[in-house]
């Protein structure tokens, strides 16, 4: 297979990315700064992020397409205002989870954002579900976060009136004659934005932000800034076999929606009104010890009680950090648990999730 | 001639009569990246060349660290534990990872020197 370059790909090379394939694309993993420095410069000033291997669908909107879109989507699509955004799930027929994405109401379109390596398979899924095979990911567009503090003074430098946009709500800009949508959005528990704007013009904008004082930041960090966040990464927090309940993630379902029908809603419902077994948690190990994905979990008498899903070493907190399923029983803030590294058992607690809250007070963390 | 010399796991070790100083090269610092966790080997243990006696972890992956000469750990340099980033800023001198007393002087003679251990990483990483 052919490994797919993003527009960006030619100024990730100029700034000495380290290449990755990731989902099928080349993606940088980090600069020549490194993944801790880029984490710190984007919680402390601002760091630009090349998420075009995500995919952007648009559809055409209509009351017909919101019905059909509230059928596999447990969000309340009605009520969305124009410009506003949403984080939701493509559930499946058991309760889990194809994939999370932000569905955003445009004038007189729906913007869907998916995750690079589930993308075909979605589109299949929402072209069966509305029944219009034409549809298509918009190849066309590239996605730029820039995320941190300082990004909104950076941005409104390159985009005039940005600043104004709200979380979660989005709008439609001008870059150099360019029609580009804009949302207040992101994932590294940071102020910031998402651009979806044309590839012809992706290098030029991203140049632009740099000479506004921001910087490249790649996966590497990415993924540490969203782990202290507590956000989940899918196919490793989130997949086909956990639902949005036992991910914790029910505040994503519409209150309007639970005793809606939607494609799960039977097992969402259920496991709402009876509990679940399993839960995902944050787990702060007692030492420095990181406890990678499928890292076991057990109790105080050795039971096996759970799997780390994520695990890294947080820059932000100074601490190892993970997430992961354990068994409801055990999912209390303050249970202390054991995870097994290298054949040791390493003590952690459970513990309340994001890691990293957001303070402004500046200064807080070092570079 | 040098009394430092590397092996092909990327790690180096100076000899100072009978205790040899062993640490990562700076060409291993730059594959692994940012090191966030270190763990070192117990003193008075005894290692054997080849064998793990040690382990760093970077934000992407946990390596292991191999001993290139057997021995018996004589100390440890517990501030790389305080602080793994020391590791990045000084691999071939503050930063190294512990002593030994060396059980057979053969086991650091077949060792590469500079010159080979270069070009040796230079072919590895192309």
């Amino acid at each position: 297979m052919n490994i797919k370059k993003t527009a960006l790909y030619k100024l990730h090379k100029k700034h000495s990315a380290k290449l990755v394939e990731f989902a099928g694309y080349s993606m940088p993993i980090q600069y020549s700064e490194g993944i801790v420095k880029e984490h710190n410069i984007t919680r402390n000033k601002s760091g630009i992020f090349d998420v075009s291997h995500m995919g952007q669908l648009f559809i055409k909107y209509s009351d017909d397409i919101t019905d059909k879109l509230q059928e596999i989507l447990p969000t309340d699509l009605k009520n969305l205002k124009i410009n506003q955004s949403k984080y939701s799930f493509l559930m499946k027929e058991n309760g889990g989870i194809y994939d999370d994405l932000i569905i955003t109401r445009m004038k007189d379109q729906y913007m869907i954002i998916l995750n690079a390596a589930c993308k075909q398979n979605d589109l299949q899924i929402i072209k069966n579900k509305l029944n219009d095979q034409s549809l298509d990911m918009n190849n066309d567009l590239s996605l730029i976060a820039i995320q941190g503090p300082e990004s909104k003074t950076v941005l409104e430098n390159v985009v005039s009136n940005v600043s104004k946009l709200k979380f979660m709500n989005g709008g439609n800009f001008f870059f150099e004659n360019n029609e580009i949508f804009i949302t207040r959005s992101g994932y590294t528990g940071e102020d910031g934005f998402e651009i979806s704007i044309p590839n012809k013009v992706a290098i030029y904008f991203v140049e632009e932000l740099i000479s506004q004082g921001s910087t490249l930041i790649g996966l590497g960090a990415r993924d540490t800034l969203r782990l202290e966040a507590g956000l989940c990464l899918y196919g490793h927090d989130i997949n086909e076999n956990t639902s949005p309940v036992e991910a914790n993630l029910k505040w994503a379902i519409s209150k309007n929606r639970i005793n809606d029908n939607f494609t799960g809603s039977q097992k969402i419902k259920k496991q709402i009104e009876e509990g679940v077994s399993k839960l995902r948690v944050g787990i702060k190990p007692e030492t420095r010890v990181i406890a990678r994905e499928s890292t076991k979990i057990f109790d105080e008498k050795d039971n096996e009680i759970g799997k780390v899903t994520s695990g890294t070493f947080g820059p932000s907190v100074n601490a190892s950090i993970a997430m992961g399923y354990i068994s409801n029983s055990h999912s209390k803030t303050d249970t202390k648990v054991f995870l097994e590294v290298r054949g040791k058992k390493v003590p952690a607690n459970v513990c309340d999730l994001p890691f990293y809250k957001k303070s402004y007070v500046k200064g807080e963390a070092n570079v | 001639m040098s009394n430092t010399k590397f092996s092909k796991e990327h790690e180096w070790i100076t000899l100072d009569g009978e205790v040899g100083t062993i640490g990562i090269t700076k060409h291993a610092t730059e594959m692994l990246g940012d090191i966030v966790f270190a763990e070192l080997p117990e003193k008075g243990s005894n290692v054997e060349k080849d064998r793990t006696a040690g382990v760093v972890e970077s934000t992407k992956a946990a390596s292991d660290v191999y001993t290139p000469v057997s021995g018996e750990i004589v100390e440890i340099n517990q501030s790389i534990v305080d602080d793994p980033s020391k590791i990045n800023a000084d691999p071939e001198g503050g930063a190294w990872f512990f002593k030994l007393k060396l059980k057979d002087k053969s086991e650091f003679d077949t060792l590469m020197n500079k010159e080979e251990y270069d070009k040796f990483a230079k072919e590895t990483s192309a």
